[in-house]
């Protein structure tokens, strides 16, 4: 079997066990009962999470920029969501709307990257998440502040009511699948190649024609559209939002959750959204020491695999498959250190 | 004869130090023409200049009668400009295959088309022959960041050539390539020439491989264009030899 056949073959068993994980099997003969409300909720939050994950590695792991912004592009689409739905709006329609504003508000995000580089267009980015930060907490008239917005009702789908924790679980579920399925099409596509050259060498990539300027502005666009979608949905989902989930620290740990999980990997936002999600909530038996436990393992990570849990993966991967892949030089042919003009 | 490429007065300032100093010259089609001077003689800005990676200072840059002075890399590479680069531009992380692909996809269709198109925008067997032209077969799925640097310099050229450029610029392709290699690129390169009739116009330290490689030959020292003509003239000029040997 081939490796597409075994990556098949495992999302299928994955999607298999992430639809019935909520359920009680014990009827069947299978010792599960099912996760409970709280299991679930968390569940539930880390999809959402590794949605917006997603557009970070969009525009960190291939497209080669840095964005600290994250955090305030979920916030937009949260706020607008939970504004516009309470305002009679439906809410596939304020969905979209999230989207759609995330991607022209990155658009405007993008600028910069086309002027500055690296850690610079970091703190733009930064400066630019506790600007939104401050909006959320300071307009009042708007966003209630503080005291936030509550009461955000969960939506129906085709009839069928959103409310059940598991009804909702599933929801996210299949949005996530549809927004990984466009995410996997994009990077696999002439876009994504262009990303990556943008990434590894804009002077060249430029030099054969790919517009630079234009791919980085989608890059941004696109990823901040991610955080937007996420932010559509875990407004229903916590029911209650105030400007805290969307605050500085939160900005860096996306970034955290992308380096962590492989950036420039299609797996990496969701193994960095499970480690910065569940990882915490699995570590609640060491009580206080959780935190230091969690710093801990995540620096010895990153000494021992840069390349993230997905790169660390990949790595043993094609230790496995052997030196036999290796293909001889052609005759006549040095290895490059010996061709190098003095 | 067509003037693919026509250069005029072109200068170019760093702050206090002039690179380039009113560089005029033109190349018909199907040319292959050489720019040689000693280190620091301006070949290279003058090469920005002409393909957009540094705004001149003064002059003009036309191409196929159009005036192109200072638009971007990407858009003379639209035109029909293929570009290599002195030291090694290759995509480590893509394999040789995808690097050629990447070279090309941006001419096919429109960037929606290629979104919702095929993976490798059509373009796999224009790559493959581009890989079987430059004998690189057994190395198609090799990632580009493991091939040896000849390898990744026949690499480079073959990437200039996916698009089917009009005029080709390369910059020292000899460089760090070893003798069996050169040879290789050389009698590639002269293929190409005269299937396609791309013009090309090279920047090379190596006078063996530039005087054998190209019809006409440019010298610049200090900014200036100080000779200009067939290979054997140029060799013999007092003012070349005075250029590189300081005397």
């Amino acid at each position: 079997m081939t490796r597409l056949h075994w990556t098949v073959i495992l999302l299928a068993l994955l999607g298999a066990v992430l639809i019935l994980v909520p359920l009680d099997l014990t009827g069947y003969g299978i010792p599960w009962s099912g996760l409970k409300r709280y299991g679930t909720y968390i569940l539930t939050l880390w999809l959402v999470t590794a949605i917006a994950a997603m557009g970070v590695n969009l525009i960190l792991g291939y497209a080669g920029q840095e964005t600290l912004a994250q955090a305030a592009f979920l916030g937009i689409g949260a706020y607008l969501t939970a504004l516009t739905t309470k305002a009679g709006l439906p809410f596939g329609l304020a969905f979209l709307a999230s989207g759609v504003v995330t991607f022209l508000v990155g658009i405007l995000l993008g600028f910069p990257a086309l002027r500055v580089q690296k850690h610079y267009l970091a703190f733009v980015t930064l400066a630019f998440g506790v600007l939104v930060w401050l909006i959320f907490r300071n307009e009042q008239w708007l966003t209630g502040g503080v005291m936030g917005i509550s009461d955000i009702r969960r939506p129906s789908l085709f009839g069928v009511p959103l409310r059940h924790f598991i009804n909702f679980y599933w929801f996210v579920l299949g949005v996530t699948a549809a927004l990984a399925f466009v995410f996997w099409w994009i990077i696999r596509s002439p876009w994504g190649r262009a990303f990556t050259a943008l990434r590894e060498n804009p002077v060249r990539a430029e030099s054969l024609g790919i517009d630079i300027r234009l791919y980085t502005l989608l890059a941004f666009a696109i990823g901040c559209a991610y955080g937007g979608f996420a932010g559509a949905l875990y407004a229903p989902l916590v029911e209650f939002i105030d400007p805290n989930p969307f605050a500085l620290a939160q900005n860096f740990l996306f970034l955290l959750m992308v380096v962590i999980g492989g950036a420039g990997s299609f797996a990496g936002p969701f193994i960095g959204a499970a480690v910065a999600v569940l990882l915490p909530e699995w570590l609640r038996f060491a009580e206080g020491y959780y935190l230091l436990i969690y710093a801990t393992l995540v620096m010895v990570l990153m000494a021992f695999a840069p390349g993230g849990i997905a790169g660390l993966f990949e790595r043993l991967f094609s230790a496995r498959r052997g030196a036999s892949a290796e293909k001889p030089p052609a005759p006549g042919l040095a290895p490059a250190s010996q061709e190098v003009a003095p | 004869m067509t003037t693919v490429l026509k250069v005029q007065d072109i200068a170019k300032s760093f702050g206090g130090v002039q690179a380039v100093r009113g560089v005029s010259f033109e190349v018909e089609e199907g040319e292959i023409l050489g720019i040689i001077g000693p280190n620091g003689s301006g070949k290279s800005t003058l090469f920005n200049c002409i393909l957009g990676q540094l705004t001149p200072t003064a002059g003009t840059v036309h191409l196929d009668g159009r005036d192109v002075t200072a638009l971007r890399p990407s858009t003379l590479n639209r035109l029909g400009v293929g570009r290599t680069f002195q030291l090694l531009q290759v995509f480590p992380q893509l394999s040789l295959r995808e690097n050629l692909i990447l070279a090309g996809q941006e001419h096919r269709g429109s960037r929606l088309g290629r979104l919702f198109g095929a993976r490798d925008a059509g373009l796999t067997g224009d790559a493959d022959r581009m890989i079987g032209f430059f004998r690189l077969q057994h190395l198609a799925e090799a990632k580009a960041g493991g091939l040896s640097y000849g390898q990744q310099k026949l690499l480079d050229v073959a990437m200039a050539f996916m698009a089917g450029p009009r005029l080709v610029l390369l910059d020292e392709p000899a460089g760090g390539v070893n003798l069996t290699m050169l040879g290789t690129l050389k009698e590639r390169l002269q293929a190409l020439n005269a299937e396609t009739r791309t013009t090309f116009i090279v920047i090379e330290h190596n006078m063996e491989f530039v005087m054998s490689l190209c019809t006409r030959i440019l010298v610049l020292a200090e900014g200036r264009l100080i000779a200009q003509g067939p290979p054997a003239k140029v060799r013999s000029d007092p003012a070349v030899i005075e250029a590189y040997l300081g005397h």
